[in-house]
């Protein structure tokens, strides 16, 4: 039962906590009262088993208990704003067992949660709080799970959200799918947001886990939710491949003492062929609609290498025609560091620094990974010296531990000759290396 | 409706001299957007600001001082503004778009308080 209860509430929280908040108006009086009713759930459904339709009977308890809350609130405050939000004829009580029955009583628009999606992600509110809010009210994450994953202070969390729901709230912003001239920025900040949370899961900034399962798992849910409410939307799709793609490699990304193990060093039997085959599948129907984006192309180039069978057997060329065409998209200095490495696959580490060597290493100067991919090239191509240098940069620049002790094995092994014996790659948003 | 402040923010040396082409051009682009926030029925106000440098700032306490200058030690200023009416954050963000694009620089976007 317990585990029941858990996987309705990952299922049914963000949906209900949707619906209310456009059935209230408000999103921390939807917040509290589904977290009310999943109380009241656990209390009952031990006893009286779970009703077939579990996120119905949540949604329609929470409104009830909001309704009572409001009532309760209105004799004190204000009866006017209450009677203006609530439209009274319509409140039922919640402790009936007709409640059962009541799925359609609330009227349940799938739309809902894409209007969460895009109200928490929108522009207005910085990465940091676009995160923070989606795993809050998409997520169901309680403050305290958002903060350990994060590796920040609980009350960094609190006030983040605390700030990010008073500026929607100040500034009055619509409860909508934004308008067809605006969609296509508006996804692209949604899905930003969604590769974050899936990024920040892959490979924690910090901390002594490499790999955030609850984080990773989280965000290829959302991007689930996401394509079932925009099948038509290529970049969705191509999203949710990119995270399955990266996903499948979790287990062969550590070793068993914890290290990192790189991309080209992994046993490829680990990988996970049922998410590699359901990767593939989305990135090919994706594809067939000739309007690429970044994500699909990322997804792309994480399909290339899980198409080897060997690292060796990686089709480099191809993975570089695609970072030429993502570069065309994202003509940043990640896109290019990424594509310099894999030049150096395809032609050799002397041309793969010389494309390092033609970015502006000033702008690139406090870029972890340009300085790894740069120390790990200068040691194929035998220039030790610079190469301890550059892993010098890097490891200065890395806060994750197991990255850092990563680095520190390279390192060693340049400062002892006995480097370019292994790989470097590297793939999609992920930072395995 | 909700009423939103839209600031225009450029840099405190800033002085604008109107017989230049530049000028001129902005004054059009500006003058165009103003009409364009009449007709829709979202102008409530609207002013461009001499120069920060004519400020000044008056402290009220036991007796009040004056000291000339703005109140913001800061490299940039407001230079003009305009008050709106819109329906929600997301037509705010759009007549905000188009009040930078109009006036070439950056724009703050900022609700009033109700009522």
């Amino acid at each position: 039962m317990a585990d029941d209860l858990a996987a309705i509430y990952r299922r049914e929280v963000g949906r209900c906590t949707a619906t209310l908040i456009r059935v209230l108006g408000d999103i921390n009086l939807a917040e509290d009262a589904v977290g009310e009713a999943f109380a009241i759930a656990a209390e009952r459904w031990p006893v009286s088993g779970i009703p077939p339709n579990p996120g119905g009977w949540i949604t329609t308890t929470a409104r009830n208990r909001a309704i009572d809350r409001l009532r309760r609130e209105a004799t004190r405050h204000d009866r006017h704003i209450a009677a203006h939000l609530l439209r009274p004829e319509d409140m039922e009580p919640d402790d009936t067992s007709h409640l059962d029955d009541l799925d359609s009583f609330l009227d349940v628009v799938p739309d809902d949660q894409l209007r969460l999606m895009f109200l928490c992600c929108h522009p207005a509110l910085g990465p940091d709080a676009q995160v923070a809010l989606t795993l809050r009210l998409l997520g169901g994450l309680e403050v305290p799970e958002i903060a350990r994953a994060f590796v920040v202070p609980e009350a960094t969390i609190a006030q983040r959200l605390v700030r990010a729901k008073r500026k929607l709230r100040d500034n009055h912003a619509a409860y909508q799918v934004p308008r067809a001239a605006e969609l296509p920025d508006r996804l692209y900040t949604v899905l930003t947001a969604i590769a974050l949370i899936f990024t920040e899961g892959h490979s924690a900034t910090s901390g002594d886990e490499l790999v955030r399962v609850d984080l990773s798992s989280e965000a290829i849910r959302l991007g689930r939710v996401l394509v079932d409410l925009m099948p038509d939307e290529p970049e969705a799709v191509g999203l949710l491949a990119l995270m399955l793609l990266t996903d499948a490699r979790r287990p062969a990304r550590l070793a068993p003492d914890g290290s990192m193990v790189r991309l080209a060093d992994q046993y490829r039997d680990r990988w996970d062929r049922a998410l590699i085959a359901e990767g593939h599948a989305l990135v090919r129907a994706c594809l067939r609609r000739n309007q690429p984006g970044p994500f699909q192309i990322q997804a792309a180039i994480a399909a290339v290498h899980a198409d080897a069978a060997t690292a060796d057997a990686t089709d480099w060329s191809q993975i570089v025609a695609l970072y030429d065409q993502l570069y065309t998209f994202q003509p940043n200095e990640v896109v290019a560091v990424n594509r310099a490495v894999a030049v150096a696959f395809a032609q050799g580490p002397l041309a793969g620094l010389a494309a390092l060597e033609a970015l502006d290493a000033d702008r690139l100067d406090r870029y972890q990974p340009f300085h790894a991919a740069r120390a790990d090239l200068l040691a194929r191509a035998g220039r030790r010296v610079d190469a301890v240098a550059a892993y010098d940069d890097a490891i200065a620049l890395t806060t994750n531990p197991v990255e850092r002790r990563f680095l520190e094995q390279a390192r060693q092994r340049a400062t002892n000759g006995t480097a370019g014996v292994v790989a470097y790659p590297s793939a999609g948003t992920s930072k395995e290396r | 409706m909700p009423q939103y402040l839209l600031s225009v923010w450029h840099d405190d040396e800033y002085e604008v001299d109107f017989s230049t082409p530049e000028a001129q051009r902005m004054v059009a682009q500006v003058g165009a957007f103003n009409t364009e926030l009449q007709s829709a029925g979202a102008w409530v106000f609207g002013a461009g600001l001499q120069p920060a440098s004519s400020a000044t700032v008056v402290r009220s306490g036991t007796t009040v001082s004056m000291t000339d200058g703005p109140y913001a030690e800061t490299k940039e200023q407001m230079g003009g503004f305009w008050v709106i009416e819109a329906a929600d954050l997301d037509s705010a963000l759009d007549w905000a778009r188009r009040a930078a694009t109009a006036c070439e620089g950056p724009v703050e976007l900022r609700p009033m308080q109700d009522g």
